[in-house]
């Protein structure tokens, strides 16, 4: 076996990275959650709780909390609804298409993000390619507005963004059914209908739901969709924080938000796997 | 076998995969409460000949038909035919009991007695203690019977076997093929088995089929495919043998150092080929002192030299070589260590004539 020497050389590297770029982080996070800001705008090392309190008492971030996770729930039920058939028909019906397909999803990953914001920007503004081509077949006499600048424009923009994140856990969760087990479905008098919803759906579960949590999370902590494109009624919670640790400079409450943002996060990915536990079958 | 008797008829069906023919003009009658075992080695078609029944195949050309109707258009799940699988393919969501009432649920059978027929077919394969576990739970054995339930609840005029016992190990396989035969019997419905095991085959089945290189090699009784092999292939291939090549001149063979008269089949001059059991094989004259020779009869009587002697328990099987060099297999009742040069007989109705394409 391996020796004590080896096994502590080979640990050391992966704990100094947690050390160093995850625990230290947190906890300098935790720390100034707890000061505060003086009037002179220096921050105090005087432990309190005054950010948390304001986080309860001010509507405004319980406002923009609950929109983005109304954001982040529609990016969600959207990408789940484009990445499912489509993982679908590549893993069962693409036979000989299926690695162009898969391709073909993949490759906006590899587009940078700005990139692709910004054409949503450009097809979306007021003469952008959206409104010229209405105008263009007369559907509409003046620009629509309120395309760009909007929470619409955030959905549509994170949907584009993170549908292969959905996608991918589901694809993955389809190609590990085994096909006898479809088979054996059909032998025993059920319609290809059927098997979908009594076989194929539940076994894909734990990638429905992996594929879930990626776009929640990753959408939920998004900030450039918004900057970009959702305008002063787009504006989401990780918008508030790049604010507070920039321009406003209150270090403590950007922390406190983001501890509450992490802790909400956490107890998400621990209820999935909870949940992964239970619907996944050996 | 009379047509109009057939349950299944396999009228001369192809299939290819690419540019390889999997099947060439197979055509096969399976009568009703028949167990027929589609016997072969790996790559003969015979898992294809099977899905193409069970419908997860379309075949290329030919027909199928089943009691009256034709199945070769039919999607799996309007044929009225069961299979049990390989790896036995529980679904891993469902419990016991409800992978066995999958079949009733979704065909819609009555929701007041899918419990009752779902516990007789657990009963029948004594599995009615494990209805409320996971397959996951399950030993392979276990599962297989489980898979069998699955199978059987929906009484089907056909149960197709795809190599159901191979993944067992020999002696769970062994009693699962005592109890797989009397559950055939007592269900009456058709098996069609599928299997590499020749063993297997012979114990089980009322005929076999022996399929080689995707066509029919010989379709009969085992006793008879044992017996009576009508190629060199087959003789090879169930039990074991040793081929002989020879002459046949005027009822006469001569084969070697081997000769005998060959009386009980006109045989036309030329080339020709046995096949003859080891067992057939008969020890005349033990120049071990103490030990008595066997009796013997009209045939072959040849001296050869022990080579090789392997100890089978009831039996020994001896590799001798013949005066000739020819190196012949003989299975004979155990007894001492066997050396040097001894006398061989065996009865010319043993040595079975075959088709040899060599």
């Amino acid at each position: 076996m391996y020796s004590r020497a080896y096994k502590a050389a080979v640990a050391i590297p992966p704990l100094l990275w947690v050390a160093l770029f995850l625990l230290l982080p947190y906890a300098l996070l935790f720390t100034y959650s707890f000061w505060r800001v003086s009037p002179l705008q220096t921050i105090v090392h005087q432990w309190n709780l005054d950010n948390y309190r304001e986080l309860l008492r001010n509507p405004m971030y319980r406002d923009v909390l609950f929109r983005s996770m109304k954001i982040a729930g529609a990016v969600t039920g959207l990408a789940l609804l484009l990445g499912y058939p489509v993982a679908y028909y590549l893993s069962f019906h693409a036979s000989t298409r299926k690695h162009l397909l898969y391709q073909l999803v993949i490759i906006p990953l590899w587009v940078s993000y700005l990139v692709r914001a910004y054409a949503w920007k450009t097809i979306l503004g007021s003469d952008g390619v959206l409104n010229t081509l209405l105008a263009y077949f007369h559907l509409i006499r003046h620009p629509v507005g309120s395309l760009l600048y909007s929470p619409f424009a955030v959905v549509l923009t994170l949907t584009h963004i993170y549908t292969p994140f959905a996608f991918l856990p589901i694809y993955a969760a389809l190609e590990h059914i085994p096909r006898h087990l479809v088979e054996a479905s059909h032998d025993l008098g059920a319609t290809p209908a059927r098997t979908f919803w009594k076989v194929i759906l539940p076994l894909s579960l734990p990638g429905v739901l992996a594929g879930a949590t990626f776009a929640f999370v990753l959408s939920l902590g998004d900030f450039l969709a918004p900057l970009l494109l959702g305008g002063p009624s787009g504006i989401m919670i990780s918008n508030v924080v790049v604010s507070l640790f920039g321009a406003a400079y209150d270090w403590p409450l950007g922390a406190a938000i983001s501890l509450c943002m992490l802790l909400l996060v956490v107890g998400l990915i621990s209820l999935v796997q909870w949940l992964e536990k239970k619907w996944s079958f050996a | 076998m009379n047509v109009t008797t057939a349950l299944l008829e396999v009228r001369s069906v192809s299939k290819h995969f690419g540019s390889v023919a999997v099947l060439r003009h197979v055509s096969l009658d399976v009568a009703e409460a028949e167990f027929l075992t589609i016997l072969g080695a790996s790559g003969s078609g015979k898992t294809t000949l099977l899905r193409l029944i069970a419908g997860f195949e379309y075949p290329d050309a030919g027909e199928i038909w089943m009691g009256g109707e034709r199945l070769d258009g039919l999607p799996p799940y309007r044929r009225r035919v069961n299979t049990v699988f390989q790896h036995y393919a529980l679904f891993p969501h469902l419990s016991v009991f409800e992978n066995v009432a999958y079949g009733l649920r979704v065909q819609r059978a009555a929701k007041s007695e899918i419990p009752a027929r779902v516990d007789e077919a657990l009963a029948m394969v004594k599995m009615s203690e494990f209805a409320a576990r996971a397959p996951a739970q399950l030993s392979g054995g276990q599962q297989q019977r489980v898979a069998l339930a699955r199978a059987l609840v929906n009484r089907p005029q056909m149960l197709l076997l795809d190599e159901p016992l191979s993944a067992l190990d020999a002696a769970l396989r062994r009693e699962m093929q005592v109890e797989l035969k009397s559950l055939q019997r007592e269900v009456g419905i058709s098996f069609l088995f599928v299997t590499h095991d020749q063993e297997e085959a012979m114990a089980l089945s009322d005929r076999i089929a022996l399929l080689r290189a995707g066509e029919l090699e010989q379709v009969a009784t085992p006793r008879e495919i044992y017996h009576r092999p009508a190629t060199a292939y087959t003789a090879q291939f169930v039990g074991q043998t040793n081929l002989l090549r020879g002459q046949v001149e005027n009822g006469f063979v001569q084969c070697g150092a081997l000769a005998w008269r060959d009386e009980t089949a006109p045989h036309s001059n030329g080339p020709a080929t046995f096949s003859l059991r080891p067992e057939s094989i008969r020890l005349v004259h033990s120049a071990v002192p103490g030990l008595p020779g066997e009796g013997n009869s009209s045939g072959a009587r040849f001296t050869a030299t022990i080579r090789r002697q392997v100890f089978g328990g009831a039996t020994d099987l001896l590799e001798v070589a013949c005066a000739d060099g020819r190196t012949l297999l003989a299975r004979i009742p155990s007894r001492g260590n066997l050396e040097g040069e001894h006398e061989f007989e065996f009865s010319a109705s043993d040595a079975i004539q075959v088709k040899d394409e060599v």
